[in-house]
């Protein structure tokens, strides 16, 4: 757990090695049966990989991953619409690197790069604001990915754009949102969850209210846990608890990050630009008011608006590849016949090995 | 794509804040916070504060981390 970088203020302090090991007996000591969480996000699932938490566990204690790794709930059709977008006259596309290489059914927006296409990485929404000041007479698109962290900022992003009269910028708006996810994998009863490990940087956003129904409709506890190897087993340790003590709470472990009400001033930017839609997951399918669509005062920014797309047709996965039944814990990457024989990051199947937050990338990575 | 890093503050200029990671310096917006100092701590994602660090917070945890783990 040692990091090879100067001292980080709020990191390190939560990798201290002798508490792990007392946090991991404290866990050995309450499980007495087999046990399984989920933890929904997918930085959560490179941290408890990187980190070699899951063979520090007791053999009952089972981690399964969950649909919250934005790039591989992605769907198909929306790759295939940002490169036919990339491909129009006078396009700058702009996107978040991770996006880059999954592949939609004519490519993926690398190989259209390639090919020449004007598509450009940047870290943040920002810069592709920028970038449609300082070149007027080009059309700058941004690819907009991500969960309830990042929504917000594409939200004041905008916001300030409409602020300022800017007319050759748009946003491709792919969206989702975690709660009603939570929700269809539960309700579609295909897999059973003892308890949630909630996405923390999620969670600064919405705060702790939205999974209250978890607890109350389906009786499974709830903590919101931070990022750091300590975090994480605190999470685990306050889930297995309430499980032995039969109880159902939303707990929030990442409280120097998280207040239960959330950052108001980012929902309320978020819902002042964006408003719920229905969205289709990869590997899960649409389910409802899980997605974000641009309020009609700002649709003049809505790139699905602006260009007249053709209507998509493919859905399919690709043969063999089963991202879908990993996304929602049905199954795990060793249960692909693709896994590692011919689907490696190098040459990635399906979205779950491109992103690097992937599950099926952190099993080759860190192995299962 | 969740990741966010604690950043110190150490300069603002309108909604625009310097802040230092680990030795390093970036830019991060402060609109979605309602309010950021110099020397606070927040929490960047792809080029904004999206929430304060809760310094007493962080103390508490630690300290029950410490009750667990004894
Ligand atoms: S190993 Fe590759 S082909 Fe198999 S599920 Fe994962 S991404 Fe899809």
């Amino acid at each position: 757990m040692k990091m090879n970088r100067p001292y980080m203020k709020y990191l390190d302090e939560f990798c201290d090695p002798k508490l792990a090991r007392g946090l991991i007996k404290a866990i050995e000591g309450l499980v007495d049966r087999e046990i399984c969480l989920m933890e929904v996000c997918g930085t959560h699932t490179v941290a408890i990989f990187k980190h070699g938490l899951r063979g520090l566990f007791p053999k009952s204690l089972k981690l399964l991953s969950g649909p919250g790794c934005p790039v591989c709930v992605t769907p198909t059709q929306d790759v295939d619409t940002a490169i036919w977008i990339s491909r129009q006259k006078d396009v700058v596309l702009t996107t978040f690197g991770d996006m880059m290489r999954v592949p939609g059914t004519i490519g993926s927006l690398e190989k259209q790069r390639a090919n020449g296409a004007d598509i450009r990485v940047v870290y943040s929404v920002l810069d592709a604001l920028e970038l449609a000041k300082t070149n007027p007479a080009k059309k700058v698109v941004f690819l907009g990915v991500g969960f309830e962290t990042t929504s917000p900022s594409i939200a004041s992003c905008i916001y300030t754009a409409n602020k300022e009269g800017i007319s050759n910028f748009w946003i491709y708006v792919c969206h989702k949102l975690i709660p009603p996810a939570m929700r269809a994998l539960l309700e579609s009863g295909e897999t059973t969850i003892d308890g949630f490990i909630c996405p923390g940087h999620v969670s600064t956003i919405i705060g702790s209210l939205p999974y209250e129904f978890i607890a109350s409709e389906f009786n499974v506890p709830c903590v919101i846990s931070g990022f750091e190897p300590l975090d994480i087993l605190q999470s685990v340790y306050m889930l297995i608890k309430q499980i032995k003590e039969k109880k159902a709470q939303v707990q929030i472990q990442y409280s120097r990050c998280v207040k239960p009400e959330g950052n108001e001033k980012a929902l309320a930017m978020l819902y002042e630009v964006f408003e719920p839609a229905d969205s289709n997951w990869r590997g899960i399918g649409v389910i409802p008011n899980s997605g974000l669509k641009i309020r009609q005062g700002y649709n003049r920014f809505d790139a699905s608006i602006h260009f007249e797309m053709p209507t998509s047709q493919v859905t399919e996965e690709k043969s063999g590849c089963i991202c879908g039944e990993i996304l929602r814990g049905v199954a795990i990457p060793i249960d692909c016949p693709l896994f590692a024989k011919v689907c490696t990051p190098e040459e990635p199947i399906g979205a779950c090995m491109v992103s690097s937050e992937g599950t099926c990338a952190a099993y080759y990575k860190y192995g299962g | 794509m969740c990741l966010g890093i604690p950043a110190k503050i150490v300069k603002i200029n309108g909604s625009i804040a310097d802040v230092e990671i680990g030795g390093i310096e970036r830019k991060a917006s402060l609109d979605l916070l309602k309010e950021a100092k110099v020397d606070d701590y927040v929490i960047l994602h792809a080029g904004f504060a999206i929430q304060k660090l809760d310094e007493e917070e962080a103390k508490e945890t630690l300290r029950l981390l410490e009750e667990i783990g004894i």
